[in-house]
């Protein structure tokens, strides 16, 4: 006996070897070419939205954006954060316990992007863009003037309704490429992404760490052979010697848990001290 | 009555047996962070040639038999039955393997492949304790190091296996992120495994999770349900009317249910944890009251509110305290061919003790809700059909022992207080005996 086919109608798929054209409207792939031609790196920072509040949450974004980070990265605080280390995990604990609801990324996106000039995009696991629709989620992103959605959990082979949603609005996918992933994988992330692929320089979850694995420069090379837009690194950054080492081979450095630190010890303003001095300024 | 999809796929000739994912009509797939893709693709290319590799198979029968204690009994349990309006029960008896559940067949299987891969470390997440105590006893056989994560509010009322874990050999790590029970578990067990991944398998102890976990660990279990239906077979001569296993993830109800699922006849039935009941908001009635999502790697029924953050359960039994399900129930689900109800702790307690009094079995927490909603279901067909409910014959799956509730149970009951002897001078013996079994009650 057989089993039951059930038709496969997507439009893209890695299954069928079809992805979008680059998008056209890209201003993340517009801001990475202007540090390009600054002859630098661009700095991404990432904060939760709805931590401590989400008052002080955009009032630390907007800090970030008039101190030097080019791209903001604004993670969506979910009950089940499987990539997240202990420092993003208490912070998007406590911003679900105070209600952060997902309505209020779209607003904090809104004031981000009226306040600053960075390029804000979404960090997202996938059950809350799920849960809201996926062409309702993109569409909302892009009205608020959002510019793409990085994705941890969501790898190109899934991201069908993705494809096309992300297509139809006009944002970028950044997926995220391993130090494990193989060199046929990479192709097939390098073809999905859009803007930059998110290069992940370590095996393990987000958090400082002391130094940045050498596997990093390996990986970046290695997806530029691939055929990808631009490769930022993430995961351990921390410092601003960090941020020149990765500079010197990326076309981004993105820090996390260090800005999440500084927000916790010091809100918005120390958050605004910390980027500077990421930047180099 | 109209036909389900399941109906209509079995009557026009189509198999809903060994269906391979990554997708179970909408669900399943593998929405993992990409670092663990590559150890993903690795067990699946372990998986699928070790299933047709004679060697394996035979090592993998060798010691679910001489190790496991397989094939598990099949016991007729005829004054359980009396409760059940006279339809004659089964038990297929997973509570005698090794280890005391069925989690030992799903660990043996995925230990071989670990072997296979060279991994020297195994991890697991655990609910009620079964799935880990089996883990570490499979580490111990194999001398690998094994760690197991237990949610904090688990290791509490499970206390009794985070020792047996630990006289095995493993360390438990007490989960204190979250709901503190067995979904964090995963979420823990998770971040050890992307960062350790070179050395390490995760031992998934359910049919959730990521493809090829769902497919995979149904394999593994499948002893239960080919093994129970040639026992009825030759015990009466004919196939059930009914079959039941509890669903937290659901391993061993897929084990149970997969030799059943092409049996037009054979009504399958899934129960799950309805704890305080589900016009509460407390249980974990996932297929009954979920909506579809993504948790753990799978688009499955879930319980989660309306901006997708995960819904703590609640369940008087740890293993079944899961906000999510495997996905190929919630396709089984969706095209008729499985039924799946909801039964509360009481009705699970009630359940436990009955068959503790009636046949002297006791089973698992988790079980005992199998056995409650098969009484449920066989009661209803005596009360429409009171003359042939003698002839109708309900298999359970009786998926683990009771040993590790006691704990609940002493409390739920009342239980652990003795009669001293002196009060049982001549003339009050009857009345400090009556005093005490209404006690425990």
């Amino acid at each position: 006996m057989s089993h039951v086919d059930f038709q496969d109608d997507t439009v893209y798929s890695v299954k069928n070897g079809k992805f979008p054209a680059p998008n056209p409207d890209s201003k993340v792939a517009a801001r990475l070419a202007q540090c390009k031609a600054e002859g630098r790196a661009a700095l991404i920072g990432y904060l939760p939205v709805g931590y401590p509040s989400v008052d002080e949450s955009i009032a630390a974004a907007i800090e970030m954006g008039k101190n030097g980070v080019d791209i903001i990265e604004l993670g969506l605080p979910y009950s089940d954060p499987v990539m997240d280390g202990p420092v993003i995990q208490r912070a998007t604990v406590e911003a679900i316990a105070k209600g952060f609801r997902t309505d209020d990324i779209f607003r904090a996106v809104r004031e981000i992007t009226a306040a600053t000039n960075a390029v804000v995009v979404v960090m997202t696991y996938w059950n809350p863009v799920l849960r809201r629709g996926v062409d309702r989620f993109a569409q909302e992103l892009a009205a608020a003037g959002g510019s793409g959605i990085i994705t941890p959990d969501l790898v190109p082979d899934e991201a069908a309704d993705w494809f096309v949603a992300s297509e139809k609005y006009g944002l970028d996918r950044i997926f995220l490429a391993s130090i494990s992933s193989s060199t046929e994988r990479l192709h097939i992330i390098s073809k999905a992404s859009s803007g930059f692929v998110y290069a992940v320089s370590v095996m393990g979850v987000t958090g400082a760490r002391a130094s940045v694995s050498d596997a990093a420069g390996t990986l970046v090379a290695d997806l530029r052979s691939a055929g990808a837009p631009a490769a930022c690194v993430g995961l351990g950054v921390s410092k601003r010697e960090h941020v020149e080492e990765i500079g010197a081979y990326a076309d981004g450095v993105i820090v996390g848990t260090a800005l999440v630190k500084a927000l916790t010890e010091g809100g918005p303003a120390a958050v605004g001290v910390l980027t500077r001095e990421l930047a180099g300024k | 009555m109209t036909d389900t999809l399941a109906d209509q796929f079995l009557t026009s000739g189509h198999s809903l047996k060994n269906a391979p994912g990554p997708y179970f009509g909408n669900y399943g797939g593998r929405y993992m962070a990409e670092s663990l893709i590559a150890a993903m693709d690795e067990l699946e290319e372990t998986f699928e040639k070790a299933k047709e590799d004679e060697e394996f198979l035979a090592e993998f029968r060798r010691l679910s038999a001489e190790y496991s204690n397989r094939p598990s009994l099949l016991t007729e349990v005829p004054r359980f039955s009396e409760h059940g309006g006279g339809v004659r029960f089964f038990l297929k008896r997973e509570d005698l393997n090794h280890t005391g559940s069925h989690k030992i067949n799903n660990v043996i299987g995925q230990a071989l492949l670990a072997k296979r891969m060279g991994k020297t470390r195994l991890i697991a997440e655990t609910g009620a304790g079964q799935h880990g105590v089996a883990t570490a006893t499979a580490a111990a056989l194999f001398g690998m190091e094994c760690v197991v994560y237990m949610g904090e509010e688990d290791t509490e009322r499970q206390a009794l296996n985070v020792a047996r874990m630990q006289l095995l050999g493993a360390t438990v790590i007490a989960v204190q992120t979250g709901s503190r029970t067995l979904k964090d578990a995963i979420n823990e067990a998770l971040r050890d495994w992307v960062s350790n991944v070179d050395t390490t398998h995760y031992l998934l102890g359910t049919a959730a999770g990521a493809h090829p976990f769902p497919a995979m660990v149904r394999y593994f279990h499948d002893a239960i349900g080919t093994e129970a239906r040639q026992q009825i077979l030759e015990a009466t001569g004919k196939l059930p009317d009914g079959i039941a296993a509890c669903v937290g993830g659901g391993s061993n109800a897929i084990g149970m249910f997969h030799a059943f699922l092409d049996d037009r006849d054979v009504k399958i039935f899934g129960f799950e944890a309805g704890g305080d009941g589900i016009d509460t908001d407390r249980h974990a009635a996932t297929i009954s009251l979920g909506r579809p999502g993504m948790l753990h790697g799978a688009i499955t029924y879930l319980m989660q509110d309306e901006d997708g953050q995960t819904i703590e359960s609640h369940s008087i039994s740890a293993g079944l305290d899961y906000p999510g399900v495997g996905p190929e129930h919630a396709y089984l689900s969706d095209i008729g061919r499985v039924d799946y109800q909801a039964v509360t702790d009481t009705e699970a307690m009630d359940a436990l003790r009955l068959l503790c009094r009636t046949e002297g079995i006791i089973p698992a927490l988790e079980s005992s809700h199998a056995l409650a909603g098969a009484l449920r279901v066989a009661r209803q067909w005596a009360d429409e059909s009171p003359e042939t409910a003698h002839e109708k014959i309900m298999l359970v799956c009786l998926s683990g022992r009771g040993d590790k509730d006691m704990e609940t149970a002493l409390k739920w009951f009342g239980l652990g207080k003795a009669i001293p002897s002196t009060s049982l001078n001549v003339g009050n013996k009857e009345a400090a005996t009556e005093a005490a079994q209404t006690e425990g009650a």
